[in-house]
């Protein structure tokens, strides 16, 4: 029984193995760009707006309101990596639906990709926003012992959520599997609705911890800045 | 019994005991968190979405504690490094 996409390899040279993990996540960044391209092009601010740029002011309006309610004010300068990280999870859990369909987000690959993105980014925001110093400084506070604990807990919860979304997604794509074969005819498609609803939760958490952790970060280091 | 047989039997026994017993605590913390956001959004119904929200984030936490001990179990069973050594050895050797 097959783990993961990682093992479908379409084509092989040296190293470099393209295999089913790296197509799809091809295949998604194409519906995404090619989406969204032909959605924004002729945008229209008056009240008569077509249904499909509807669909994306919504989404952009609601994910700026959940990152201003984690905590980060200037929700522009992070929406633009926050927003592509829960609308690639969501898309590419959401064509589960589809046949002979297999997540990215099965293979531990792709998930611990995302989680090292996090892990930069939350240092690269930090540093833009508040310097360097205070960044570094933000490590020692409130007391110089807690030093090792911070640099444990980065590695740590960057693992926790590589681990979570893969154990989500891989454990729904193998029940589905087992249940396929066990009892073929009503009962999988009710785990398959169960694996939508299971993996459309795991994105949202996994873009409201990584501004969690930008924002908890970020206000360990302006605690004596006032920000306006 | 030979190491063939002993690491099969154990693996697949602890995979079978790592999912039974780290399901319980999981279940147990999900059961409390649902009851205090019941009994909160029933105190306070107008705060519902946040209450709601939260409470997904913190069940999803909490879930992952259980997705930890399957990820072991699906490792033992279907890629166990072990059994592989022992098998690789045993046809060739």
């Amino acid at each position: 029984m097959r783990i993961s996409p990682d093992d479908v390899i379409f084509f092989e040279y040296g190293f470099a193995k393209l295999n089913l993990t790296i197509a799809t996540t091809w295949a998604l960044m194409l519906i995404m760009v090619v989406g969204s391209i032909s959605i924004t092009r002729k945008l229209s601010i008056n009240t008569k707006i077509t249904r499909w740029q509807n669909t994306l002011e919504i989404i952009v309006i609601s994910l700026k309101k959940q990152i201003e309610e984690v905590g980060l004010y200037k929700a522009e300068r992070y929406l633009g990596f926050l927003g592509t990280l829960f609308l690639f999870l969501f898309l590419s859990n959401l064509l589960t639906i589809l046949p002979f369909y297999e997540p990215p987000t099965s293979s531990l690959s792709t998930t611990a990709a995302l989680a090292i993105c996090v892990f930069f980014a939350v240092p690269v925001f930090n540093i833009i926003e508040h310097g360097i110093v205070s960044y570094l400084k933000s490590y020692v506070k409130p007391i110089f012992i807690m030093l090792p604990f911070h640099i444990i807990s980065e590695f740590s919860r960057t693992l926790a959520l590589a681990v979570r979304l893969f154990g989500n997604m891989m454990s729904g794509v193998m029940i589905l599997g087992i249940l396929l074969t066990i009892t073929p005819f009503v009962f999988p498609i009710v785990m398959t609705v169960f694996g939508l609803l299971v993996g459309s939760v795991q994105a949202y958490i996994f873009t409201i911890l990584a501004s969690v952790f930008i924002a908890a970060a970020a206000h360990e280091s302006e605690k004596g800045i006032k920000h306006s | 019994m030979d190491s063939i047989s002993l690491i099969g039997a154990v693996s697949v026994i602890t995979a079978g005991i790592t999912m039974a017993i780290g399901s319980i605590g999981p279940a147990l913390g999900e059961g409390r968190a649902i009851v205090s956001a019941l009994s909160s959004i029933a105190q306070q119904p107008d705060a519902a979405p946040t209450i709601t929200r939260t409470l997904f984030v913190g069940l999803a936490m909490i879930e992952s504690m259980a997705i930890y001990c399957f990820v072991v179990s699906m490792i033992l069973i279907f890629s166990n490094p072990f059994w592989n050594f022992v098998i690789t050895k045993a046809s060739g050797g």
